[in-house]
């Protein structure tokens, strides 16, 4: 059947109209990053009449962004790969050995899925100050491993039971003993669930803000995101910087997708599924 | 003889293998042990006592809950912010469900360039919540903002206005930037319900002459609905735990005149807003375990309904 042709045109025109709504807040920021802050204000909509990167420059100095950078890839970098390890080895002892306690296991991790963590922040603080940890980057690695474990495990723990047990069964009679069939037969073919847990993981811990509000105060040791909160009470009418801060902080994510954009929306999108 | 010492040793050797293995689960369950259930835990036990500083103090069972819920300031400023929770959970239903699911219908429907549409729907979400926030801010700004002056350009000068700064606009404006960022993802979790659905079923009602309007309410609708469900709760669940946009354009207090406070920010300001010691962080505790139990009884429902459609099967 051939769909009539005005109700084509008006599809398309929703979708043209979604897709002005969607890419024009952060093409103008991208575009009004190039501007002078009196472009800004005289010439908002159009695009900047020179491209320089001046702003950037500027914004560089301004506010200490090399360190804010350097804290966020510290900082995700750990979380993910710290989460990836030790929720894989979790979810594949569930999936794969019967312990009369496997169910309560999995009722102990499913109360972390189910409650906001945030929430338990009071307590969480108290204790990263009694462990010397307040101010420090690790006071974030730990909150975010600690918050990424239970969605990863059930995840490792979904895609194992997948996994044949004949093959782990030839290798051990191959003389392989647990951790050696775990880490050459098994994990590789956990792909899938690893790039699941490393994309989810790696977008919370990348643009969260709420943890380094709360524990960071050192300037040298914020993520960008909470340097977005320096820059904007410092600079707040400078726009030319402000555009140019918000855009260097979105600019990493928005690389990584061009190249994995399947990857980003097929992730997510089963990570919330599953 | 010889041989029943052997055995034992190799009894042995095999137990600790077999104890070996609880190395696997050990890591994982000592770091969400200590850094998440403990807290958790700790955080609902904090709400019963009066405090002295960051420190408990006494064991004053449900004060913390009656004060929050009788005695002023706390009883305004607490029903206030939980009206906001609301409203923002059934504007957002409209503002970003709806619209995620037409566009998502548009997409799965005969349509070209369906990827590029689906990835530039989907940006807002790669960006983090604090600059999703304060981008806005500049936009909705009054005088210099993008959209005011949009709006300028194209003639209706007269729908111009302090968007984030007036009483009436305020919290409807922060509830749009929320689903402006999030509606991209729900699309993509439609788009997955309905690449789900066997096609034949269309096929089917089509030969049997059903409209567009019927086969939505009789056959799309209710095949989406594990994922209207899944969104639904988890929109709702956002509702009660929004805080970066509200904190990002209009601070900590939710203005103008706390018109877009909500629980988590209330929350914010008693745990580490305020200096005066002992009332606060029992309160915000208390409001901890009013959220975690709302929070907690939107997901148990919702695995209650799939575990009910699971046994129908």
């Amino acid at each position: 059947m051939k769909a009539k042709w005005y109700v084509q045109t008006l599809k398309y025109l929703v979708l043209a109209l979604f897709t002005f709504i969607f890419g024009y807040p952060i093409f103008l920021m991208i575009s009004s990053s190039f501007k002078s802050n009196i472009e800004i204000f005289t010439s908002p909509l159009s695009l900047p009449s020179t491209f320089s990167f001046e702003n950037y420059a500027e914004v560089w100095e301004a506010v200490d962004f090399s360190s804010y950078i350097w804290n966020s890839i510290i900082v995700s970098a750990a979380s993910v790969f710290i989460v990836l390890f030790v929720s894989s080895m979790a979810g594949y002892y569930l999936a794969r050995y019967k312990f009369r306690w496997n169910s309560f296991i999995l009722l102990f991790f499913m109360i972390g899925l189910m409650l906001p963590m945030r929430l338990a922040v009071i307590p969480l603080y108290m204790m990263m100050m009694n462990l010397g940890l307040l101010d420090s980057l690790f006071s974030l690695i730990f909150v975010y491993v600690a918050g990424g474990i239970p969605f990863a495990v059930f995840l490792f723990y979904g895609f194992f039971r997948t996994v044949p047990r004949a093959l782990e069964d030839s290798a051990r009679l191959d003389g392989c003993n647990d951790f050696q069939i775990y880490y050459k037969i098994v994990l590789p073919l956990m792909k899938p669930a690893i790039s699941i847990v490393a994309i989810v993981n790696l977008l919370n811990v990348w643009n969260d803000f709420f943890y380094p509000l709360i524990f960071i105060r050192t300037d040298a040791l914020k993520t960008i995101p909470l340097g977005m909160l320096t820059l904007f009470g410092e600079f707040d009418t400078q726009w030319n910087l402000l555009f140019a801060g918000l855009t260097i902080s979105s600019l990493p994510m928005l690389i990584a997708f061009l190249f994995a954009s399947r990857q980003f929306m097929d992730g997510l999108t089963e990570g919330a599924v599953k | 003889m010889s041989t029943q010492i052997k055995d034992q040793g190799y009894f042995k050797k095999r137990k600790l293998r077999k104890n070996m293995v609880h190395l696997f689960l050990l890591p994982a369950a000592v770091l969400y042990g200590v850094f998440q259930l403990f807290p958790l835990i700790s955080a609902a036990l904090n709400s019963f006592y009066s405090f002295n500083g960051f420190d408990r103090d006494q064991f004053i069972g449900l004060k913390n809950f009656i004060v929050l819920f009788t005695e002023e300031p706390y009883k305004g400023t607490f029903f206030n912010a939980f009206k906001h929770n609301w409203i923002y959970f059934f504007v957002t239903v409209f503002t970003q469900l709806v619209i995620a699911l037409l566009l998502a219908l548009i997409i799965h429907s005969k349509i070209k360039g369906k990827e590029l549409f689906k990835s530039i729907f989907f940006l807002p979400k790669l960006l983090s919540v604090i600059v999703i926030g304060f981008l806005f801010s500049l936009v909705l700004n009054p005088t210099r903002g993008a959209l005011n002056n949009l709006l300028e350009a194209i003639g209706l000068e007269e729908l111009t206005r302090p968007w984030l700064g007036s009483m009436d606009t305020a919290l409807f404006s922060v509830i749009f930037v929320d689903s402006w960022a999030s509606i991209g993802f729900s699309m993509l979790i439609f788009l997955a319900g309905l690449q789900a659905i066997e096609p034949e079923i269309f096929e089917a009602a089509k030969i049997d002459g059903a409209n567009w309007f019927t086969v939505l309410r009789k056959i799309t609708i209710p095949m989406l609905g594990p994922s209207l469900l899944v969104m639904s709760v988890l929109v709702f669940i956002g509702s009660f735990e929004t805080f970066e946009y509200v904190f990002a354009m209009q601070g900590s207090s939710g203005g103008p005149y706390y018109s877009t406070d909500v629980l988590t920010t209330f929350f914010y300001r008693l745990a580490f807003g305020t200096t005066d010691g002992g009332q606060s962080i029992g309160l915000g505790s208390a409001i901890a375990v009013i959220l975690f139990v709302i929070i907690g009884l939107a997901t148990t429902f919702m695995l209650l309904i799939f575990k009910r459609k699971d046994f129908e099967r």
